[in-house]
């Protein structure tokens, strides 16, 4: 991996990071298999480089990035983030990255458009979970977000961890990081943004609707039909014995920035 | 096949408690040290609630084994299953202990409203008063009813395989193929009538061999 260059941000917390053996051996990225271990093992051969990310749709000046380019050119800044799975677990991550706003922008978004869309490469031959009898989801994953939330200061594109490029394993070379929702909605690896006029589909809510919903906010309040989320437990931090669980905060922490954004939503309902 | 006396020795027995035990004490040290991964309680709970799985399923192959393929393993037929049940409750414990850390109002919580822990916590509750009577008192004492009562591993088997598959997300191939073998041992029982009704016509047109019971 490689140094990056990167100021300090506004957004950080004083929470004891999580150790980056843990940060990069215990991941969800389904295309190199279902076990937390499989990414870091499975990732090897995936080239992260050269890449291009294309920004299309809805937008005056549609556009392909190079990611070189990115790194080169776009106000990198450290962001110290918790991230919370949607499995109950948790982690502190110190990301460096640049708002995705500052991506939009440069692309000139139309007026209709009302969501973005983001799309994972498609690689079969270097993505073991890609090819199969077996597949866990119908690829390529696709995320979104309402185009408000995608603006929001603290929703950054992300192209590295600990001071360096992202390590395959945690979506190298770019991913989406939100951190007031579960982590399923930072879409890893990205090739193409979309802005739409509709809410676009989502992978884990093609996969189970009842359980993942479109918002994905860390709520306490709404528990996934299969198990609470009103605890979660912090990776890398309890050890074996006398784990405690600490409670999750709405909007993961994050309401103060973020709940204005939902003014008016029923949160149950838009899970 | 040599008829064996009565007065054997227990060793083997005694052999396959202490190794069934083993994945149990080797995951708590690899705990202990810190070398279980990121979530190392989830990590151990996990793999005890698969040990529990692989010994219900070992105690399910013991019958087939020596109705189909005449391999008779029954002498430890009630350690795999008592181990099983030490797997489930140890299982339970360290969700309980470790994971919950003994927060009794969230684990009944989990127990009544999340399906899959429901499952599972019906699956060791129907597993006591199978360990509880796997001994030849209470085999002499319940006669045909010891029969019928363990009888009940079918339905705990078929709990343990459901509580893995909906406690995690999407399909991924192991609790599926977990799944699978319970399904196939589970089927087995139902065909059994039939094949070894079959097996026992061809048998005695063709030799009169006699069966014992």
């Amino acid at each position: 991996a490689e140094v990056l260059k990167a100021k300090r941000g506004p957004y950080a917390t004083d929470e004891e990071l999580t150790p980056l053996k843990d940060v990069s051996t215990y991941n969800n990225f389904y295309e190199f298999g279902t076990d937390k271990a499989d990414p870091a093992a499975n990732s090897g051969n995936f080239k992260p480089k050269p890449w291009r990310v294309k920004v299309d749709g809805l937008v005056s000046k549609p556009a392909e990035f190079d990611i070189e380019d990115l790194i080169a050119t776009m106000p990198l800044e450290e962001r110290i983030y918790r991230m919370r799975c949607v499995e109950a677990w948790s982690m502190v991550i110190p990301w460096t990255g640049f708002q995705l706003s500052e991506l939009l922008k440069k692309v000139e978004p139309l007026s209709s458009a009302k969501y973005v869309a983001f799309e994972t490469v498609m690689r079969p031959e270097e993505m073991p979970g890609q090819q199969g009898v077996f597949q866990a989801l119908d690829w390529p994953y696709v995320e979104g977000l309402r185009l408000d939330e995608a603006m929001h200061p603290l929703t950054i594109l992300a192209v590295g961890l600990y001071g360096e490029t992202l390590p395959n394993q945690n979506g190298a070379p770019i991913r989406l990081v939100v951190p007031w929702k579960y982590g399923f909605k930072g879409i890893k690896s990205i090739v193409r943004i979309s802005l739409v006029d509709k809410q676009p589909p989502t992978s884990w809510n093609l996969q189970n609707a009842q359980e993942y919903g479109f918002y994905a906010n860390v709520n306490p309040e709404v528990d996934h039909p299969r198990w609470s989320q009103a605890t979660e437990r912090r990776i890398g931090e309890d050890g074996f014995f006398g784990s405690g669980r600490r409670k999750t905060l709405p909007f993961n922490g994050y309401g103060e920035e973020v709940a204005s954004l939902y003014t008016g939503m029923d949160l149950k309902a838009n899970y | 096949m040599a008829r064996r006396t009565k007065r054997r020795s227990d060793a083997p027995i005694w052999m396959l408690y202490g190794a069934g035990l083993l994945p149990a004490l080797w995951g708590f040290y690899l705990g202990s040290i810190g070398e279980l991964g990121a979530d190392p309680v989830k990590e151990f709970e996990h793999r005890l609630g698969l040990w529990a799985l692989r010994f219900l399923i070992l105690t399910l192959m013991v019958s087939p084994l020596r109705e189909i393929f005449s391999i008779n393993l029954i002498r430890y037929r009630r350690a795999l299953g008592l181990l099983a049940f030490y797997y489930v409750a140890m299982h339970f414990s360290v969700y309980m202990i470790l994971d919950q850390a003994l927060d009794l109002n969230a684990v009944i919580a989990d127990i009544i409203k999340r399906p899959f822990i429901t499952i599972g916590m019906a699956s060791l509750v129907i597993l006591i008063p199978l360990a509880v009577t796997s001994n030849a008192w209470s085999i002499r004492r319940l006669g045909r009813n010891w029969v019928r009562l363990h009888r009940l591993i079918y339905v705990a088997a078929a709990g343990g395989a459901i509580h893995f598959i909906l406690s995690v997300k999407s399909w991924p191939a192991e609790p599926v193929i977990y799944a699978a073998i319970v399904a196939i041992l589970l089927a087995w029982r139902i065909a059994r009538p039939f094949f070894l009704k079959r097996r026992r016509s061809t048998r005695t047109s063709a030799t009169r061999q006699p069966r014992s019971a």
